[in-house]
């Protein structure tokens, strides 16, 4: 596909995102929604260093759950406003990530290593922000007042007793805008040397080494921007639902989620997570739908889904669905052009 | 003492002797069931992230045996460990092996797909509610002194030692171990010298299940079983692993009492719940400093 071709597409896609309360109005359709970007927003922060990166990290949950902790307990605790907080989270989030990024690369880990480190550090904070009850407020979690004045919703950052419009689609919007930004971050990146760097230690580390390429510092800035995305996807979290604990924060399914909509998506594309995210939400709401008919409503189902489809993808397409799509394209595009050749002769 | 509202006591020698002496017990499942994972890493070179979800089958296994049968969790043993064999053999022939094309990183993730199917449809078949098998001998033992052994404590550890030098014996005598020790040397040579490197996986695979579904019937009578109850066991795993070196039978034998001891000394001085923390700082330590662990050879 040529280059204006995609963008076209891409643009599309993006103003159909935009444009999409217009279409919907049932507000289990927004909510539906509103996950499937938050899994996108998730699934990009891993993508820049899985996909990009080539370091497949099991403990993405840990960047996530410490934006979502520190925008809960900056607001708990010392009162702030939530727009000043989000900027300490976003920092926390960073620093944590560069904080294991620095050990890790540090001392070589690669592969199942660097999976099992991160791993390790997800479950030490898991432990650490259940046991610490002065400080997080242990198993029982972090729970934010409920802002009822309308007046003060913006500033609150809470939008459930906001106007008709913000009520219905303030969510939707805050993080259709993360998303927005986090995708620009990444397409940016790809085009800049960094990104090229990036792609070359995944490849060949040693021979990116050879090249003069400074590993570790690319590793480093990898992991970085990857927490901050995924930081930003926990204080999404904590404003939409004003509750963090442990369990959410810290434990695998955060961060099985953050890997499994690139990786089915397409790794190390711009829009393979979100690509992925969606196909594997609908998909997995389409099931639960099904079996709700004939079954009452059990939990699982479309987890279930998901693996499946991980391992076929993982087997039959490691280059995801945009893999998949661009290889139908390019059959499409030969066939046209030999069948126009045969008409023209 | 008192630490950020975490308050660390002090014991007599003889109550940290006995809490001591019940992590031998508990390091010695611990050690069983790393056992399968650390041949499983010798072999293939990956670590397997279904483990844990295959200890949690097992122990399903173990449950439904017993209460559709009215088999003994210990007399469980007999069919749970040829069909994880099975199970295990058909998970790397077929699914497994299949999809990786022999690329480690995706051995990797496939391994965590497995995890995510097994898991959710127990979750799925058998709710999450927590199940237990009820015996009549769970709370009659033997008085050690400083502490009070269970029999199916005195059974798991029994059953976990023998289990072990029952696999170190079928790895340095049989053809078929000698087979999968040369796999795990030398992938390329094994194959020139005529070893169907596919099977010998597929066999290591089989015989990591076997060792967790012993382990599940080791563990039947004092643990719970739920669709996550092999998570937990996974990361103890995991570190007992690394700790003992990757790829080390007697590290992971080692490793698991070292594991059991500091985990239960741990629980006793900083409580149930930030006594785990001292699991993760020994897996981050050991990964960052010495990642070939106790007895491993390899670098990674």
């Amino acid at each position: 596909m040529t280059e204006t071709g995609r963008t076209l597409l891409w643009a599309t896609l993006i103003l159909a995102l935009v444009a999409m309360p217009l279409a919907v109005s049932s507000g289990r359709w927004i909510e539906f929604l509103e996950f499937t970007l938050f899994v996108a927003v998730l699934g990009q922060g891993w993508n820049i260093l899985g996909g990009y990166g080539g370091q497949y990290s099991f403990g993405h949950a840990l960047f996530f759950g410490t934006g979502a902790y520190l925008q809960a307990l900056l607001q708990f605790k010392f009162g702030f406003s939530p727009w000043i907080a989000m900027w300490f989270a976003l920092a926390g989030g960073i620093a944590v990530g560069g904080a294991v990024g620095f050990l890790s690369f540090r001392y070589g880990l690669r592969g199942s290593y660097f999976a099992l480190i991160t791993l390790a550090f997800a479950e030490a904070f898991h432990v650490l922000s259940r046991s610490f009850i002065s400080i997080t407020e242990g198993g029982r979690g972090v729970q934010l007042a409920l802002n009822q004045d309308p007046e003060r919703a913006l500033a609150m950052f809470q939008f459930n007793f906001a106007g008709p419009f913000l009520r219905a689609y303030g969510f939707y919007y805050t993080i259709l805008i993360i998303l927005l930004l986090a995708y620009a971050a990444t397409w940016w990146m790809e085009r800049t040397r960094f990104g090229a760097q990036l792609i070359a230690v995944r490849e060949n580390e040693d021979a990116a080494e050879a090249l003069g390429i400074n590993a570790f510092r690319v590793k480093m800035g990898a992991i970085c921007m990857s927490a901050g995305i995924t930081a930003f996807a926990g204080i999404y979290y904590t404003q939409k639902f004003l509750f963090i604990d442990p369990g959410i924060a810290y434990g695998p399914s955060k961060s099985i989620e953050a890997l499994v909509a690139p990786i089915i998506g397409g790794l190390g594309t711009v829009f393979g997570p979100l690509i992925g995210a969606i196909f594997i939400h609908g998909l997995g709401e389409f099931a639960k739908e099904m079996i709700g008919l004939v079954w009452a409503d059990r939990p699982g189902l479309d987890l279930i889904l998901f693996g499946i489809i991980l391992i076929l993808v993982l087997g039959f397409a490691p280059r995801g669905l945009v893999g998949i799509s661009e290889a139908i394209w390019n059959r499409v595009r030969y066939r046209i052009r030999t069948l126009r050749s045969k008409t023209d002769a | 003492m008192d630490f950020f509202g975490v308050n660390i006591p002090v014991y007599s020698w003889e109550t940290v002797l006995g809490s001591a002496i019940s992590g031998v017990f508990l390091g010695a499942i611990y050690a069983l069931v790393a056992l399968g994972l650390t041949l499983i890493y010798g072999v293939l070179h990956i670590i397997n992230f279904a483990h844990g979800s295959l200890l949690m089958l097992a122990m399903y296994a173990v449950y439904f045996a017993w209460v559709y049968l009215g088999l003994d969790p210990y007399l469980a043993m007999l069919i749970v460990v040829p069909g994880g064999f099975a199970f295990g053999y058909a998970l790397q022939r077929g699914v497994i092996g299949k999809v990786s094309h022999g690329r480690d990183e995706i051995i990797l993730l496939a391994t965590l797909g497995l995890a995510i199917i097994i898991e959710n449809s127990a979750q799925f078949f058998f709710s999450a509610n927590e199940r237990q098998v009820q015996v009549r001998y769970d709370l009659d033992g033997i008085d050690l002194g400083v502490t009070f052994a269970v029999y199916p404590e005195l059974l798991a550890l029994g059953g976990s030692l023998l289990i072990t030098l029952l696999l170190w014996l079928f790895m340095v005598y049989t053809d078929t171990g000698k087979a999968i020790r040369a796999v795990a040397k030398e992938r390329r040579g094994a194959q020139l010298v005529g070893i169907n490197v596919e099977h010998i996986f597929a066999i290591s695979f089989g015989i990591g299940t076997a060792c967790v579904a012993a382990a599940a019937s080791l563990l039947a009578p004092t643990y719970t079983v739920h669709p996550q109850s092999g998570y937990l066991f996974v990361l103890i795993a995991f570190t007992v692993v690394v700790l003992g070196g990757m790829g080390s039978f007697v590290g992971a034998l080692v490793g698991g009492f070292i594991i059991g001891i500091t985990e239960q000394l741990g629980r006793l001085y900083l409580g149930e719940s930030l006594g785990l923390i001292t699991i993760s700082a020994i897996f981050i330590l050991i990964l960052l400093f010495r990642p070939t662990g106790l007895f491993g050879q390899r670098a990674p």
